[in-house]
């Protein structure tokens, strides 16, 4: 950090000098600066829910492109969702008061065997960013275990994560028992991880495969209305 | 001359231009084939070298590779890819199909050191976390750095919070990697368990493949 962004003053700047600030405090991981940021928008009447998307999911989608453009590595996007996971806790409470939209919910975990949790942990908390309800089911998740969280939950979407070539096998495992049980079209099914690819979504029989959070964001939000147009229409 | 380990880190290592057969291979691995090549008298066998951080970006892997064989394969009668899938998804096996070489089976070196179908049964060991003597060695550049931990100590439980122990899969007897090994689990603050594997499938790999016929 330069003595030049110390010396700036958060409350002295406009809307949009905070939002710009806010976007570049994000990208540095800092924690504390997200938490000022965000109840000094608070404090100027910004809903809650414009709060998130505007400053935090703004953020953070920067950093995700710098990540898969290979400008940032992993401890720049953990401190990036540390401080975003800042602001969340401070927006969440007031965001379940003030009645935010609620897009749909999804269950996400990876499968079993494999327990990287970076990418599970970014996509979810974008898609809360969104405005879903996400139950993160952790890792090394069994087919018992999506089957339970899914019958709890009642989600609009099951998300799979896999980082290994070894478990990402696991994801047919699980799509294959829900189409035994006769409930795989309840559900929309997303999967990723960094040795996924298109065809293998494809060939799996999920709904898509989310190279990264932004595009799972969008690809969940499509899907979601397309579902609620086809209930709709039937 | 085998380069230093930083430089087979960042740049790899360049063929000799010698020999009817060329390995192209992860930096990680090239003093092990050098060992095995020294060993059994592989002469006619040529060792170049990717750099070993491609492993932080896999997705980067299969292209280096071809362009690799691309390269190379005008000099040589035979080309061999040491590396086995490194989390391309399976996408480096379907390049070295397509161009008509072979790889090595199974998913990484952590599991054709300890042989494939070995490490396929350990299912308990799902929170291990693994280290062969090349990143033993290379532990700062390949795992401290990398994971920002020489900045954000702060950050390593979120890294290796899921973790429980550290495994040394050692190709060599070296007492001093051993306790540098011991000291890297240490500071992951994991349990340490030390496990000699030998070269495991790559010894066997590269055995079938100098009895190829020429
Ligand atoms: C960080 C990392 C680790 C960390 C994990 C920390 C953690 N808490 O997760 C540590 C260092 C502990 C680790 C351990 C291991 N790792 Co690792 N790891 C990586 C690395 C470098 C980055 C992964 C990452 O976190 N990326 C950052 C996030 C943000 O990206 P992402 O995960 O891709 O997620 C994005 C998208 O894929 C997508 N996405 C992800 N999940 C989902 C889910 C849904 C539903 C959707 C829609 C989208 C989506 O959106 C995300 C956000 O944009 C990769 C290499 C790489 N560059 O991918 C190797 C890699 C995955 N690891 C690998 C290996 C082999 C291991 C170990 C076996 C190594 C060892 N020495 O023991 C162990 C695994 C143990 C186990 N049982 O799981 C290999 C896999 C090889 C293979 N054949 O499969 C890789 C490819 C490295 C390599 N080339 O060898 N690893």
């Amino acid at each position: 950090m330069s003595d030049e962004d110390q010396d700036i003053i958060l409350a002295d700047l406009d809307d949009d000098e905070l939002v710009q600030q806010m976007f570049d405090d994000l990208y540095d991981g800092l924690k504390e600066e997200i938490e000022e940021g965000v109840n000094i928008l608070l404090s100027r009447d910004w809903p809650p829910y414009r709060v998130l998307t505007e400053a935090l999911v703004g953020g953070m989608t920067i950093v995700g492109q710098d990540f898969r453009d290979g400008i940032l590595f992993v401890p720049e996007v953990l401190l990036a969702a540390n401080a975003m996971k800042g602001g969340m806790a401070i927006l969440k409470p007031l965001l379940a008061e003030t009645g935010a939209p609620r897009v749909g919910g999804m269950v996400i975990g990876t499968v079993k065997g494999d327990i990287h949790d970076i990418g599970k942990n970014l996509v979810g908390m974008m898609m809360e960013g969104a405005g879903f309800e996400v139950a993160d089911i952790g890792i090394n998740n069994s087919v018992e275990s999506y089957l339970a969280a899914i019958e709890e939950h009642k989600p609009e979407i099951l998300g799979m994560s896999a980082l290994l070539t070894t478990t990402m096998p696991y994801m047919k495992v699980v799509i294959d028992t829900m189409i035994e049980q006769g409930i795989r079209d309840d559900y929309i099914i997303l999967v990723g991880g960094a040795p996924l690819n298109e065809e293998f979504g494809k060939a799996i029989g999920a709904d898509a495969y989310c190279r990264d959070a932004a595009v799972a964001v969008e690809t969940a939000k499509e899907h979601v209305a397309r579902k609620h147009n086809k209930a709709a229409a039937g | 001359m085998l380069p230093d380990d930083k430089t087979l880190t960042e740049q790899g290592l360049a063929p000799e231009g010698r020999g009817r057969m060329l390995l192209i291979a992860c930096g990680a691995l090239a003093r092990e084939i050098l060992a095995l090549k020294a060993l059994n008298n592989w002469d006619y066998m040529d060792l170049t070298c990717l750099p070993a951080n491609l492993h932080l970006y896999p997705e980067r892997i299969t292209e280096a590779v071809e362009n690799g064989v691309l390269k190379h394969r005008a000099a040589y009668q035979n080309i061999f890819v040491v590396y086995a899938d490194c989390g391309t998804g399976g996408l480096l096996q379907a390049k070295c199909a397509e161009l008509g070489v072979e790889m090595v089976a199974g998913p990484h070196c952590y599991s054709f050191f300890e042989g494939n179908e070995a490490f396929a049964e350990l299912d308990d060991e799902i929170t291990a976390f693994y280290l062969t003597d090349f990143l033993v060695k290379q532990f700062d550049a390949f795992v401290w750095k990398p994971m920002g931990l020489h900045k954000h100590p702060e950050l390593r439980d979120m890294i290796f919070g899921n973790y429980t122990k550290l495994v040394y899969q050692a190709q060599t007897l070296d007492p001093a990697l051993k306790a540098k090994a011991k000291n890297c689990a240490e500071r992951l603050g994991l349990a340490f368990e030390y496990r000699f594997t030998g070269y495991g499938d790559l010894a066997t790999t590269l055995k079938a493949q100098s009895k190829k016929p020429d």
